[in-house]
Parts: structure tokens; C-alpha cells; sequence
């Protein structure tokens, strides 16, 4: 180490270190009444065309359409259909079902790992509803939501997280990291924001060959620090790309709190300004606040006025994933302080509040919804679960390396068979 | 330029000479006109035709749809070459300086590299990453390395690496029409003459070199297949880019009668040809410029000592560059050049 220069020795002051720490760690009290969340209805609401520069409060302030009486206000309300809007509150329920149940069967020993995304199901399903089936989505880990709103067939989805035999993904992949080309819906990497440019990539293709299909990528806010989400934004901008980078600011990122993503400076929305990106920070627990802005980029880009950056402000009410205890490094009490409430109870007690819904309808709703759940379930252990044999042939290991196998494949894929004969005998045991 | 056709000895009207940037140029050309899906970016590319002019005159004739200049952000580049694949384009990406490869690294090993086999064949990256390596050119530690080794190490990734104008056109059409990721390096130092490693003798143009004559229009030289450069009784040289021509010019100059296989493509390698090759000579001397130790030389020395161990007379000898930086001033120090070649021929042939 260097020798320091020392304050006495010198007429400069002595510099020291700033670490983030967050407000509350366990067992303390948590107090929300710090974050300023603005009124609904109180944001304007620009022409799409608009120059970024001069919406730059849209990315300090949120956008908020649910009041706390129920009620839709101000001109970000996006006047859905009570049928839209039921069918969002469907996709949500089913959704808040399937994490239960995915999350018991990995506790029960039928997968190795499950993520939850209780308390953020708007900032996927509803964005989702905002955009066509067939515009290109681009996912990080928590947007299994996208995938229940474009009605993927949920025994996939649990195939997939059991990496059984009928795992359209042949076993190769952690659970919850679809891939669906027939629904526009991009493989699901494990490494954080690599979707990003993707996104833009695939945007620019898109507007290279004059198509009116846009794309949109999600990524929490964690990850905005890795340089792929800054090369996101540097392409986009660069060349006018209709793409929607959606970043969930859930405040968690495993036990990092989001000011080591530089929340304590300032918005992630903000970070699109700098780059001359329009951007929007959205209430991510108020559905109808996600539709509009994700309608209001979609506008942007089909009328070729380039990306825009929605911060979705939420909070990751359970944990990061199955592997992880929040208990051990934050205030049990925030989920409950969360100052934007519950996603799911809003759009229910909205619905109702327009004469649209009740509590009865409702539960039956739960009720169905966690059924539906376990029957498909059911229906999907009859493919296997983890673990409990090798549900896939040894030599699906070796293909989709390279489109055909090469030479080296080939001899390591004899070897992985004739160790499997060592092991098991000629018989096939599984699969 | 007749004069040197005439001496040898082929027909003048059937020959067209480029040196490997032209031809170069000309796959690029080619493939953009044949497939409507390619596309071509990377930093000064378009309107300025590359710092090498290997895209020169492309965006004028192609318009800025399908060659344009990119960010100075090879992790950019990469990132939405592979979300242009995914919507169905086939992109052709340079990275100016294999040097600066590294920031796009995790979109190439962790996306481009695992899209098919994740996805299961639902997407896949048909991407051809262009760039220049090898040293040789005073360019100092960050516009001379070859870190080739770094990309036969990830599964699903290809590499081709080729050492003529003829073979840089047909192994460039052959990778941009693979659906796999292929990393095409091109060796810098042989972009305008196949350079013998006598950096004190004067600079040969490629147009006296038979390898220059390069076919009008489409052909193809698939992967995975090496090109004996000679064939020969007292060993095996395996060897790519630069390093066939530096090899060449030592076995002449020591008269020694040795087969040189160029590899072209290092994954999938052409082992049947190493093995049939070793397997007849019974010796082996590997030269790379890279860096020894993890190097692909390592690879091919382990492949030969499994797979011909009961034929070799003499252990595999492994020729290299030094373990180091590539040093700017001290380069032909560091460069594996007719001595150290030399010395393991003479080790190879003692016994």
C-alpha cells in the first residue's frame, strides 16, 4: 500500500469512504414516510413524440393512476375495459397461485430452485397486456408473468421447473429460465442484464426491415450497473431503437439494497436522461400506472420516436429466490410499511370500487386459479421431477452445442453413454 | 505484376491476385448480396471502410441498413448482434482489435455461445465476430494478441483462423453461413503479404504467392477442414495464420522435408488429418504465437501425445510465444520467430 498522504502533513482535508447502508436491517422498525410518492393523477402526461429533455420530471416524480379510494385518476389512466381489467387481475391471481405452489414443490424436494415475484405481478403482467402477442419480450428472471399473459400452457412452465421429460428445454436449463420462440418470449439467461442489448439488437433488426414489431427487456435494478445495461441504453439512443427498457426497481438485489446501484444519488429512471432516452418512473404496485406507461413507450417506438426507460418502483415482498432468507439482512416489517401497498388487492379493490368485482367472486377466483394450479401440477409430475431419475437420454447432452455434432461430441457423448451402461447395465433404467 | 504470374508459370487470364483484406472484402461483398439477412457493423466500419478497409466501398453499395458504424462498446456490439440473430438477421460483427474482444466476452461465451443449446433450438446466433489478431506489426501489448485459446475453450463456439487470400474469402463465406457463432480471426501481419518471420528481409506482397489467386464470385472452404501446405517424410508441423508462412520459410531455408498443415479452423479441428499426418512423419512441432502456457498448442500437443503416442519417435515440441505482454520494442524478441523454430526442429530431428 501506498503511503497516505496525511491531512497534517498537507493543507487538504482528510477524504473518507461512503458505504451504502440501507435504513433498516432486522429487527428494526421500518418507515417508509421518507420516499416521496406523489399523488395519483398528479403527473402530466406527454404527446408520445415528446423530446426527452423536456419530461424530465416524469423521471424524478412517479406516475400514479390508484388513489387510495380505488379509484383510477388523472391522465395516465389508461380507461381499460372492466373485462381487461379482470382478465389482469386473472393473470395476477394465477400467477400469486402458481409462485405458492412452485415454491412449496421446491421445498418439497421436487426441484432444486424457484423464484418468487410476489408484490411485483403488475410490472410484468400489465406491461405485457400493454404490448401486441407478438412484439419481442426479453425477460431477466422474475417475469413469469409475461408468460402466464400470453398464455403459455402452464404444465410447460412446471415441466420446465422440474426438468423432467417433457422439459421442452431437455433438462439443460436452472428452473424458471424459459424460452418460447412461438410466444416471442427470449431463453431466460442466469447472467444479469446480457438481455439488454439484446433487446436493442433485436429492436434494430426490427426497424432495419421496416417491421412494426417492437421489443422490451426487464432487468432489476440491481443489475443496471453491469456495462450491459449501459450499452443498452447507448445503442438504443444511438440509433433511435424501438425498444422499452423496463427496469424493476424491487429495492433487493439478493441482500444489496438498491443505493449500491446508486439509488441513493438519484432514479434509475433518471439514468435514461443522460442518455437522451425518454423515461418514466411508474407506482410499479399500481397495475394500471404499468399499463400506461408501457402503452405510452409502445406508442413511442411504432411511431419511430425511439426508446424509452420505465422504472418500475416495487418491492420484492418475499425473497430472492428459494436459496435465500431476507430474514438474515432486512426489516421483516417492510413488506407491511411498503408505502405503494399490495398489486393484487389494489386492482381488486379498484375493480370492486367501480362496481366491477367483489370479495365473492373473488375468492372463487383463488380458489380456481390454486386448482387449476394443482391439477396441472399433478398432470406434470406424471413426467417426472428432478432428480428422481434421468429423465432426459445421455446424448441430449451433447446436441444444440453447435447445430451438428462435431467429432470431439461425438466421442464424449460414447463415453457419457458407455459410463451409463457401467453404472445401470444395458438396461435402460430412465427416460 | 504479369511478370511475376509469368514466372510462375500459370495461365494470366484465369488469375485474379488480393492480398487477404480484399478478399476479404470480397466474401463480405459477396455474402451481402447473396443473403439480405447479413449485416455488418463494428467501430469505423461503414462510411470509412474499417481501419483495416476490409469493409471499404460495403456501405456505399449496401446502403447504411446493412453496414453502419457501431458505439465504442465491444460489449454492445456483440450484445445486439446477438438479439439481431434472435429476430432472424444473420450479423457480421468486427471487433476492431481482437485486443479489445474482451468486454464483449460474456455476451459471446455466456449468449451467443449457449443460445441454441439453453434454448434448446429455440434461438441461435448465427453471428461471424471479424477480427484482426496476431502481432508483428509494432502494435504494442494492446494491438497484437492472439487470444484465440480463450475461444477453443467455450463450448459452442467455433474459430477459424485462416492464412491465405484464397482461404480467408472461402473459410469467411463458409463461417458467415454456419448457424453457429464463429470468432473468424484474421492475422494482421499477412494482410498484405504472407510474412516468413525474416522481419529483416523485405516485405513479399501476396501477389507472388500462388495462395493469391482467388476465384471470382461464391465458393465455400468448409470448417474443420486443415489444408496441407506441403507434404513431407521427417515431421509434422501444425500450425495457423501467420505461423504456416514462418513455418514454411524455416523448413526451406533448413531443407528440412516437413508436412505443414494449416488447421484453418481450430474448433471443430481436422483431427483425422493431424493423426494420418503424425501417424506417417511420427513427429510433431506445434508453433502459435500466443502466449505457451493454456495456448491451443497445449491442445493439440495433448490430442497428438493421445491419440499417436505409439508412433512418435520424439516428444512433441511446442513453439510459441513467451509468456509475457507482447512487448513493443522488444516484439521480434518475443515473436516466435526462424531461431526458436529452428532450435525445435533441430530437437525434434536429433534422434
Amino acid at each position: 500500500m501506498a503511503d497516505p498522504a496525511k491531512p497534517g502533513e498537507t493543507n487538504r482535508p482528510a477524504l473518507s469512504l461512503h458505504v451504502p447502508e440501507p435504513r433498516y436491517r432486522p429487527g428494526d422498525k421500518a418507515d417508509f414516510s421518507h420516499i416521496d410518492i406523489g399523488n395519483p393523477g398528479d403527473q402530466p402526461r406527454p404527446d408520445e413524440g415528446i423530446h426527452p429533455s423536456q419530461m424530465a420530471g416524469l423521471a424524478y416524480g412517479m406516475v400514479r393512476v390508484l388513489g387510495d379510494d380505488n379509484q383510477a385518476h388523472g391522465p395516465w389512466n389508461p380507461r381499460l375495459s372492466p373485462d381487461t381489467l379482470r382478465a389482469m387481475l386473472g393473470h395476477m391471481a394465477l400467477v400469486r397461485a402458481f409462485d405458492e405452489r412452485m415454491f412449496r414443490g421446491q421445498r418439497q424436494g421436487k426441484t432444486s430452485f424457484y423464484m418468487k415475484c410476489t408484490g411485483e405481478e403488475a410490472t410484468s403482467i400489465a406491461p405485457a397486456m400493454a404490448l401486441a402477442s407478438d412484439d419481442m419480450v426479453f425477460p431477466s428472471y422474475r417475469q413469469q408473468g409475461i408468460l402466464i399473459a400470453r398464455g403459455y400452457p402452464l404444465i410447460d412452465m412446471i415441466n420446465q421447473i422440474y426438468s423432467n421429460k417433457a422439459d421442452k428445454l431437455k433438462g439443460r436449463q436452472l428452473p424458471i429460465m424459459y424460452s418460447s420462440r412461438e410466444h416471442s418470449f427470449f431463453s431466460i439467461s442466469g447472467n444479469l442484464a446480457t438481455q439488454c442489448p439484446q433487446a436493442v439488437g433485436w429492436a434494430m433488426a426490427s426497424a432495419a426491415r421496416g417491421d412494426s414489431r417492437i421489443a422490451a427487456s426487464w432487468v432489476g435494478e440491481g443489475s443496471t450497473a453491469e456495462g450491459d445495461f449501459h450499452s443498452a441504453c447507448t445503442f438504443a439512443a444511438v440509433y433511435n431503437a424501438p425498444v422499452i427498457l423496463n427496469v424493476v426497481n424491487n429495492q433487493w438485489a439478493i441482500s444489496s439494497f438498491s443505493g449500491f446501484a446508486g439509488a441513493e444519488r438519484t432514479t434509475f429512471a433518471a439514468r435514461g436522461l443522460g442518455y437522451g432516452i425518454a423515461a418514466l418512473r411508474v407506482d410499479g404496485n399500481d397495475a394500471l400506472a404499468c399499463y400506461a406507461a408501457a402503452e405510452w413507450a409502445a406508442n413511442r417506438a411504432r411511431g419511430n420516436h425511439g426508446p424509452t426507460l420505465i422504472e418500475y418502483f416495487t418491492y420484492r415482498a418475499e425473497g430472492h429466490s428459494t436459496s435465500d432468507d431476507p430474514s438474515g439482512y432486512r426489516s421483516a416489517q417492510e413488506r407491511e410499511e411498503w408505502p405503494l401497498g399490495d398489486p393484487v388487492t389494489r386492482l381488486k379493490n379498484h375493480l370492486i370500487a367501480i362496481g366491477e368485482w367483489d370479495e365473492d367472486r373473488q375468492a372463487a377466483m383463488d380458489l380456481a386459479c390454486a386448482e387449476q394450479v394443482k391439477t396441472t401440477t399433478k398432470e406434470a409430475e406424471k413426467n417426472g421431477i428432478l432428480g428422481h431419475g434421468l429423465h432426459h437420454p445421455f446424448h441430449t447432452m451433447f446436441e444444440d452445442v453447435y447445430e451438428e455434432l462435431p467429432w470431439h461430441l461425438e466421442e464424449q457423448a460414447e463415453q457419457a453413454i458407455r459410463e451409463r451402461i457401467t453404472k445401470f447395465g444395458t438396461e435402460r433404467p430412465f427416460g | 505484376m504479369s511478370e511475376d504470374i509469368a514466372t510462375l508459370g500459370e495461365p494470366v487470364l484465369a488469375e485474379r491476385r488480393l492480398n487477404m483484406i480484399e478478399a476479404i472484402n470480397e466474401a463480405l461483398d459477396i455474402m451481402l448480396v447473396r443473403d439480405p439477412d447479413v449485416i455488418i457493423m463494428g467501430e469505423d466500419v461503414g462510411y470509412f471502410g474499417g481501419v483495416f478497409r476490409a469493409t471499404a466501398g460495403l456501405q456505399a453499395k449496401h446502403g447504411k441498413n446493412r453496414v453502419f458504424d457501431t458505439p465504442i462498446s465491444e460489449c454492445g456490439i456483440i450484445g445486439v448482434a446477438v438479439g439481431m440473430g434472435a429476430y432472424g438477421l444473420r450479423p457480421v460483427p468486427e471487433i476492431q482489435f481482437a485486443d479489445y474482444i474482451y468486454p464483449g466476452l460474456d455476451q459471446l461465451i455466456s449468449e451467443a455461445a449457449r443460445l441454441r443449446y439453453r434454448s434448446a433450438g429455440d434461438y441461435i446466433a448465427p453471428i461471424t465476430v471479424r477480427s484482426p489478431f496476431g502481432g508483428g506489426i509494432f502494435g504494442g501489448q494492446t494491438h497484437s494478441q492472439s487470444p484465440e485459446a480463450l475461444f477453443t475453450h467455450v463450448a459452442g463456439l467455433k474459430t477459424v483462423i485462416p492464412a491465405t487470400p484464397h482461404d480467408a474469402k472461402g473459410l469467411l463465406i463458409s463461417a458467415i453461413e454456419d448457424n453457429d457463432p464463429v470468432i473468424f480471426f484474421e492475422p494482421k501481419r499477412i494482410y498484405n503479404g504472407p510474412f516468413s518471420g525474416y522481419y529483416d528481409k523485405p516485405v513479399e506482397p501476396w501477389k507472388k504467392h500462388p495462395d493469391s489467386v482467388v476465384p471470382e464470385g461464391y465458393y465455400k472452404i468448409p470448417l474443420g477442414k486443415a489444408r496441407t501446405v506441403r507434404e513431407g517424410e521427417q515431421l509434422t508441423v501444425l500450425a495457423y495464420g501467420t505461423m504456416v508462412h514462418v513455418a514454411e520459410a524455416v523448413c526451406t531455408s533448413k531443407g528440412v522435408d516437413a508436412e505443414i498443415l494449416d488447421l484453418r479452423t481450430l474448433v471443430p479441428l481436422d483431427i483425422k488429418a493431424i493423426e494420418a499426418s503424425v501417424e506417417k512423419t511420427g513427429r510433431c512441432l506445434i508453433v502459435h504465437e500466443a502466449t505457451r502456457t493454456s495456448g491451443f498448442g497445449a491442445e493439440l500437443s495433448a490430442l497428438v501425445t493421445e491419440r499417436c503416442f505409439y508412433h512418435l519417435e520424439a516428444p512433441v515440441e511446442r513453439v510459441t510465444g513467451f509468456d509475457t505482454p507482447y512487448p513493443h520494442s522488444l516484439e521480434w524478441a518475443y515473436f516466435p520467430g526462424p531461431v526458436r523454430i529452428g532450435e525445435a526442429i533441430d530437437k525434434l530431428l536429433k534422434d
